[in-house]
């Protein structure tokens, strides 16, 4: 697994919010706000994987490309490589563009139907370099080989691909201008599970080789506890728990991780049969009205008092151990740090496979 | 399971074919099961392998043309539900055989309010009144956990969420008491919380109401859970059948055993390296004359080239369709090739 002593941090995200205005009438008056992203703080190390995870609407999408500045974020501030992404001007951020890359879910629907395999790889190049003729095409071919297409299907459109295929033209012109850090958004959901194996294997060895840092945003908690080396749990906007990945999955700490957790089916009919599974009631409430306090207090099944008056905050209960839950507010005290940056000198956080 | 009970739906070499302009797609290749009365049959398989396709074309859901059912039985209590005309296949539908879709949204017609559309198989197909109609589709929400019922019947399915939504699908499929109940991936648009509490009321409606449920997924761990059978079906075949517990724990097709390593857990060990079935599922331009995983497949010699192998008995009520012989470690002969 991967340690983060000596390693410095590649991302550093602090405070951001990402809230969508709410218009009503005629002169569209703002009548509120839909906080998709609500006061997330996280630190991507170098080399690093961090698997977000969190159910459908609750912000992890919205908060991966407002990293990229894909949106322009209300409040924060993101800082990629020692550069602010969030207050540079246009013609900066463009300059920054090539360091970090996006891989979409659909692959399908984020690569152009009338472009050809090499038209896509290259456009980056296009854009952002000053190559020749031959040696794009000589980096088309490398990325391809890179990626496992076969060189042949250069100038096939991306129809003639099946899905996992499709994804790694995808994954290709994400690599093209060597960035160091790749936001993978789904990378796998549109895929078949013998396929998503493959992809997940390519993004690995890709890592291993190039160095590269990930945000890797999946609902798929079984595939994130293969890739990632720290989780990130998202309910409705902010993250209520980030951890080490064995330390979660061994011992989930917020009671929605453990529900999470529960829910997830196992392939095994004999442990399914014995399995407790933590039923939640209800459904998520909408962004745009959060409830006072904290946010889970309407489905939580250990909610308490307090909770339905105090929000709680992302404290590190444990070294390396984040969680915002009032559940843990005696044990917190002493510790309590904004912004989610592991000590160095923890013990939960293990080294090598 | 009740044993040796009279099979509710009997499916016997069914052949569905599509046209398209590329030539003819084989999606349903000679597929046979039986489905007992409250029986949970869970199909697996990777998307293109059939499985939709062979359940919608049980009860005629299929557009024609394209597609054509060009050969086989489906026996429903009796009667062939290929030989039927159309207004006796809508008479099955609903009272006999109900259907969940995939995705509730598109499903779902967005211009009736779902009190509208729960009434509508209760008026079509039980001869209801409407003041009737509307008490029985009070009781159907009642029933699939939507709090507040009679508010919400006067609501849009917009007015849903992801989770309410299905319910509603499954609460339309009940609507008529069916003998038969299919549900074709109604998890997986869903999250996990939501679909462990639909999962929970799948489970409990079944105890409840005793119909036979077919439970299409790709998810191994949703079948784990809820099914008394599975049925692997791959390039338009069924390849492996059998009791839920004896697949997962000796699984017989290369197939089955290859999908079974690449799903990851959140449980138990960690694998360090995820094991792939390496190559692409194939695309059926021909009626296969070859075991269709042949190309993905380790354990493949000369006679999964030249033939299509038959579902060899391997266990009570377990078979697969592999030349290669697990517990033997050696080909099958041909004097096994008995076809189940």
């Amino acid at each position: 697994m991967f340690d983060t002593a000596g390693v410095k941090p590649l991302i550093e995200v602090k405070g951001l919010k990402m809230y969508f205005p709410i218009t009503a009438g005629v002169f569209r008056s703002h009548v509120g706000d839909v906080k998709a992203v609500d006061d997330v703080s996280f630190t991507i190390f170098e080399g690093e994987t961090l698997g977000l995870v969190g159910e459908s609407g609750c912000g992890k999408s919205t908060c991966g490309r407002a990293i990229l500045r894909l949106y322009e974020p209300t409040a924060g501030s993101v800082v990629i490589d020692g550069q602010d992404v969030l207050g540079a001007d246009q013609g900066l951020l463009r300059r920054m563009r090539p360091k970090m890359q996006m891989v979409f879910q659909d692959p399908q629907a984020s690569l152009n139907p009338r472009m050809t395999v090499a038209a896509i790889i290259g456009e980056p190049l296009d854009e952002h370099t000053t190559l020749s003729k031959a040696e794009k095409l000589a980096r088309i071919y490398e990325l391809m080989d890179q990626v496992g297409l076969n060189r042949d299907f250069a100038n096939r459109y991306p129809h003639e691909f099946s899905g996992g295929q499709r994804q790694r033209i995808g994954i290709a012109r994400a690599l093209a201008l060597n960035p160091k850090f790749i936001v993978c958004d789904e990378p796998i959901a549109a895929l078949d599970v013998s396929i998503q194996a493959q992809v997940v294997n390519l993004l690995e060895e890709l890592q291993d080789r190039l160095g590269l840092t990930y945000l890797f945003i999946s609902h798929d908690l079984s595939m994130v506890r293969h890739i990632a080396d720290r989780v990130a749990v998202m309910y409705l906007g902010q993250i209520i728990e980030l951890s080490p990945r064995d330390a979660i999955y061994a011992e989930p700490l917020h009671p929605y991780t453990q529900a999470l957790l529960s829910a997830v089916p196992e392939p095994d009919p004999e442990a399914e049969k014995t399995r407790r599974r933590i039923i939640l009631t209800g459904d998520v409430p909408s962004p745009a009205n959060p409830p006072k306090g904290c946010n889970f207090c309407t489905r939580c099944p250990k909610v308490m008092d307090i909770c339905r008056v105090e929000e709680p905050r992302l404290t590190e209960i444990r070294p390396g151990r984040f969680v915002s839950c009032h559940l843990y507010d005696e044990t917190a005290g002493a510790t309590a740090a904004p912004g989610a940056t592991p000590s160095n000198n923890n013990t939960a956080i293990q080294q090598g496979e | 399971m009740p044993d040796g009970a009279q099979p509710v739906l009997e499916v016997e070499g069914l052949k569905t074919i599509f046209r398209t302009r590329g030539g003819e797609v084989h999606a349903v290749n000679s597929v046979s099961f039986d489905l007992k009365p409250g029986e949970l049959l869970g199909v697996v398989g990777e998307s293109g392998s059939g499985k939709s396709v062979t359940m919608m074309s049980l009860i005629g859901l299929l557009p024609s043309p394209p597609a054509e059912v060009r050969e086989g039985k489906v026996l429903f209590n009796g009667l062939d539900l290929l030989k039927c005309t159309p207004e006796e296949l809508r008479a099955v539908r609903g009272p006999g055989v109900g259907f969940i879709f995939q995705d509730p949204m598109t499903s779902l017609n967005p211009v009736f309010t779902v009190g509208y559309q729960l009434r509508e198989p209760l008026m079509k197909h039980m001869g209801m009144d409407k003041k009737a109609a509307q008490v029985r589709a009070k009781e159907l929400l009642e029933l699939v956990g939507i709090p507040d019922a009679e508010r919400r019947l006067k609501d849009y399915p917009h007015q849903f969420s992801g989770g309410m939504r299905q319910r509603v699908m499954i609460a339309i499929a009940l609507a008529c008491d069916p003998k038969v109940l299919i549900a074709d991936e109604p998890t997986t648009a869903l999250d996990v919380t939501i679909q462990a509490q639909i999962l929970e009321l799948v489970k409990e409606l079944r105890v409840k109401l005793g119909m036979a449920i077919v439970w299409i997924t790709h998810d191994l761990g949703v079948i784990a859970g809820i099914a008394d059978r599975i049925m692997v079906m791959y390039g338009g075949q069924i390849v492996e059948q059998g009791p839920v517990a004896e697949v997962f724990d000796k699984p017989r097709h290369p197939y089955t055993r290859a999908l079974l390593k690449t799903v990851p857990s959140v449980r138990g060990e960690r694998a360090p390296k995820l094991s792939v079935i390496e190559g692409q599922p194939p695309i059926l331009r021909a009626a296969p004359s070859a075991c269709p995983f042949r190309a993905r497949c380790a354990q493949a010699f000369a006679r999964c080239e030249a033939e299509n192998p038959a579902r060899f008995p391997v266990g009570p009520g377990h078979d697969a369709a592999c030349f290669w012989d697990y517990d033997a470690g050696a080909p099958r002969t041909t004097a096994e090739a008995a076809h189940v």
